[in-house]
């Protein structure tokens, strides 16, 4: 009889950090650590001898110094005697508001192209490819300068507007596209009843709450669908609620609107929408819109076509099979590229400094920059902000990604 | 018996089979085809109207300007008089501003040669790499040669300099391959120790036999410009960031924690912030981490900060592929014996990088796109040239369509080609059978 036992316990030796698999990972982790730290050393003492040599440092008290410059596009106050870290802020909410607009746009056309690109209509589906190859396959920063152009060089001056008989007219009289920036009526409440931030915080709670009752009406149409077999019409009651409550507080708080009036050199009243604004929106749009589009042509082909077969056999209508079989599962591939495409616009329109728009790129990174030559402090706060933004864009997709995930087994 | 039924009726009987007829006139043909593929409903009918309708006001408003489009003018006033009114672009400063769009405006005129020499050689050095199944594997050592050779043409000076950088790679690569079968560390670091020495001579060697007069005179990194500065920063980003993205996937995959996390930092630092701010940088901020005697041009270091670029986004498309491999792979590999180079080398890369093409493609052409953002860090590549010099200039002030239409269309055919190229390959190198 021969008892096994385990073999007799090696000490460590040495030579073990380079030829044992067990202990040279931890051998080629220190190296990395060390040649890490080294490399920080080497650049932090760089830094520190070069500020040293021009005299810097390292402080952050510009940001609470005055700005100077002015802003022609902003939707908080401001102007040129407050800090530069308001004039960040108006930057970041400037970045927001193009970014906002620019992935709603480039949502719709980029559904629109995808769903037509599968169209079968040959003509249709020819003119969607021309689409989404002549935009992807050139630099969204040339897109940009175009549009600009537009903007700028082809619309008429507000001078154009003038006399009996003027070479421009406003389209309804309430808009104006000049070279200077397109002119749009500017809602306003006469008789607000807490002060215009509030009203139209009002206003968004009454959407808010019209999105939950809406929601709350389809879920009993759901219910009373699945117990009687018959499905009550939704679709008065929904307007009702969306609308009843918004108009009611429109007449309560007065709306009126301000139209933009041609006076001295320059449109004013109204909202004044800059052409480096329409530029970067349209542009982002849709060059990212030609992405999406591929996106969505994507998701809709990897459902297998047995899904349409199947969900037809049970006599479903074409639309009800797109909206309750083919679209449900074709949103799980799509939406995280979707997701990651809004990422890339957040960080193209980094561009506006190429057209002059006054986002964060353009403030902070590029006025305030210039005019403190504080570059370093500058950049460090551009990335963190960029980094934020993207950092939780991801997280909300992981979120999103684990709701959606097939439950398998 | 009547005589009517005594005679006998011949009963009809088809012998031979009738001709095939042609099907009706609605069924066939262009007729049959635009019904199924226009007009099958009437959602459609009005779909292929409005496209018909689009098209038509575009090509109406677009085919006077291009077909009356004048080449031959010195500046827009020119063109506005030769025109009379008409409808029509003034191509002229494309003709007249040539050299300038591909070049740069600082490039010495009598040099063109060289970067136009340089960019043929690039394609015949691309070719054996692009189609490899169809050009003998020898020519792959002109392509090994050609960096230098590029280099060399396009900022000329010594000679010896990108020779000694060769013989630099020649060494290390000899070392390596006598010492990879005993231990791939030692192969590895051996081939560094050998190409640093080949470089600290070579260094040496060229200082002190510096030339006064060189073959080809030199050209200093700032006078690169136009079309030219995008190729270049294109190619040499995405072929210096292809061996870093590997080595951060592989990082990123690691099993060490802290190699891993080195991996990852970086990979998601950079993916997060946009690429202007790297950009901004290269411009205003590396400088100061470089000792103060080195001064590295602007070009050196935007073309740092691109391949960092570049590698996260190439690393990411690689991790996928290393991921999507079926972990089999990775344990028939261990099973064989293999340690982890081996198995990386010579069962996991060859599989991975090859599922991985059409993303790093499309890597690498959103990053030939993306080298148009250094006209905001005021270099002067294609769009910076055309927004500097050409429509500041007094002669062409106000030129916009043809020379943004002109741009388009240059990276229109350059990433459209590309990513045909890909889609090409990807069939070409399918070996399942689905």
């Amino acid at each position: 009889m021969t008892t096994l036992t385990d073999p007799p316990q090696e000490s460590f030796r040495l030579s073990m950090l380079l030829n044992d698999t067990r202990y040279r990972s931890y051998t080629f982790q220190f190296l990395a650590l060390i040649a890490l730290f080294a490399a920080f050393g080497y650049l932090g003492a760089n830094l520190v001898q070069n500020l040293r040599a021009a005299g810097l440092n390292i402080s952050f008290e510009f940001l609470s110094e005055p700005a100077g410059y002015d802003i022609n596009q902003r939707l908080i106050e401001y102007d040129s005697q407050r800090s530069h870290w308001r004039a960040s802020v108006v930057g970041i909410l400037n970045t927001l508001l193009v970014a906002f607009l620019a992935c709603v746009t480039a949502t719709v056309l980029g559904v629109i192209a995808g769903v037509l690109r599968l169209s079968n209509n040959w003509l249709v589906r020819k003119l969607m490819s021309v689409y989404v190859e002549a935009f992807r396959n050139v630099p969204v920063l040339i897109w940009i300068i175009i549009i600009f152009t537009i903007m700028t060089a082809v619309l008429p001056s507000p001078r154009a507007f003038r006399g009996d008989d003027p070479a421009a007219r406003m389209l309804f009289d309430m808009f104006a596209f000049t070279n200077r920036g397109v002119y749009v009526p500017a809602p306003s409440f006469s008789s607000g009843i807490f002060g215009t931030a509030a009203d139209w915080l009002i206003i968004l709670a009454s959407l808010v709450a019209s999105f939950f009752i809406a929601r709350w009406n389809v879920h009993r149409a759901d219910q009373i669908q699945e117990a009687t077999g018959q499905r009550p019409v939704t679709v008065w009651a929904n307007l009702a609620i969306w609308f009843g409550p918004l108009i009611v507080l429109c007449w309560m708080m007065g709306l009126t609107w301000e139209y933009p009036e041609l006076g001295g050199f320059n449109f004013s009243g109204g909202w004044t929408i800059r052409g480096s604004l329409i530029a970067l929106w349209f542009a982002l749009a849709i060059y990212t819109g030609a992405f999406i589009a591929e996106n969505v042509r994507a998701g809709i082909q990897a459902i297998s076509k047995g899904q349409t077969a199947a969900a037809a056999s049970l006599g479903l209508r074409p639309g009800r099979i797109m909206n309750l079989v083919i679209l449900p599962q074709a949103l799980r591939v799509i939406i995280p590229p979707l997701i990651s495409q809004y990422l890339n616009i957040t960080k193209n329109s980094s561009l506006a400094i190429a057209v002059g728009y006054m986002d964060i790129t353009g403030t902070l990174g590029g006025i305030t920059l210039n005019q403190t030559g504080r570059a370093i402090e500058c950049v460090l706060l551009l990335m963190l902000f960029y980094l934020t933004i993207s950092l939780s864009i991801s997280a909300v997709m992981n979120i999103y990604n684990n709701a959606v995930k097939l439950k398998e087994r | 018996m009547s005589d009517t039924s005594s005679q006998r009726i011949e009963p009809f009987v088809r012998t031979d089979m009738l001709p095939e007829q042609a099907p009706p006139a609605t069924q066939s043909g262009l007729i049959k085809w635009s019904r199924d593929n226009l007009f099958s409903s009437t959602s459609n009918s009005v779909l292929t109207v409005l496209s018909i309708v689009a098209i038509y006001y575009i090509a109406v408003s677009s085919a006077p300007w291009l077909f009356n489009g004048i080449w031959n003018a010195s500046s827009i006033r020119e063109c506005r008089e030769i025109l009379d009114g008409a409808v029509g672009g003034c191509f002229a400063v494309l003709t007249e501003r040539w050299n300038q769009l591909l070049f740069g405006f600082t490039y010495p005129d009598e040099q063109y040669w060289r970067p136009t020499l340089a960019f043929v050689l690039l394609l015949v050095a691309a070719a054996p790499v692009m189609f490899f199944k169809y050009l003998p594997s020898r020519l792959l050592a002109f392509t090994a040669v050609y960096p230098f050779l590029a280099y060399w043409l396009i900022w000329g000076g010594p000679i010896l300099s990108p020779i000694f950088a060769l013989l630099g790679f020649v060494a290390g690569y000899l070392v390596w391959n006598q010492l990879v079968n005993r231990s791939f560390a030692m192969g590895f670091f051996g081939a560094i120790v050998a190409a640093f020495a080949t470089w600290v001579i070579g260094g040496a060697i060229t200082g002190a036999v510096a030339p006064e007069q060189t073959l080809l005179s030199a050209v200093p990194s700032r006078d690169m410009g136009g079309f030219m500065l995008n190729l270049i920063l294109g190619t040499v980003c995405v072929s210096l960031s292809l061996p870093l993205g590997i080595a951060l996937a592989l990082g990123r995959q690691s099993d060490m924690p802290i190699i891993k996390w080195i991996c990852v930092v970086f990979i998601e630092f950079v993916r997060g912030v946009p690429l202007i701010t790297l950009l901004f940088v290269a411009s205003v901020v590396l400088a100061y981490f470089f000792p103060p005697e080195a001064s590295i041009d602007l070009i050196l270091r935007v073309i740092i900060m691109i391949t960092m670029f570049s590698s996260a986004y190439i690393a990411e498309v690689i991790r996928g592929a290393l991921a999507a491999l079926p972990r089999g792979q990775y344990e028939a590999a261990d099973s064989l014996g293999l340690d982890y180079p081996q198995a990386m080398r010579l069962i996991i890369l060859p599989q991975a990088l090859k599922i991985s093409i059409p993303g790093i493609v499309n890597v690498a052409v959103g990053l030939f796109k993306d080298t148009t953002l250094v006209s905001v860090i005021s270099m002067f590549d294609l769009v910076g040239m055309i927004r500097g010099p050409i429509l500041a200039s007094t002669e062409w002030n106000g030129v916009y369509w043809e020379l943004f239409g002109f741009a388009a269309l240059l990276f229109f055919v350059v990433c459209y080609g590309i990513s045909q190229y890909s889609q090409w390959l990807e069939r070409e190198l399918a070996t399942d059978h689905r």
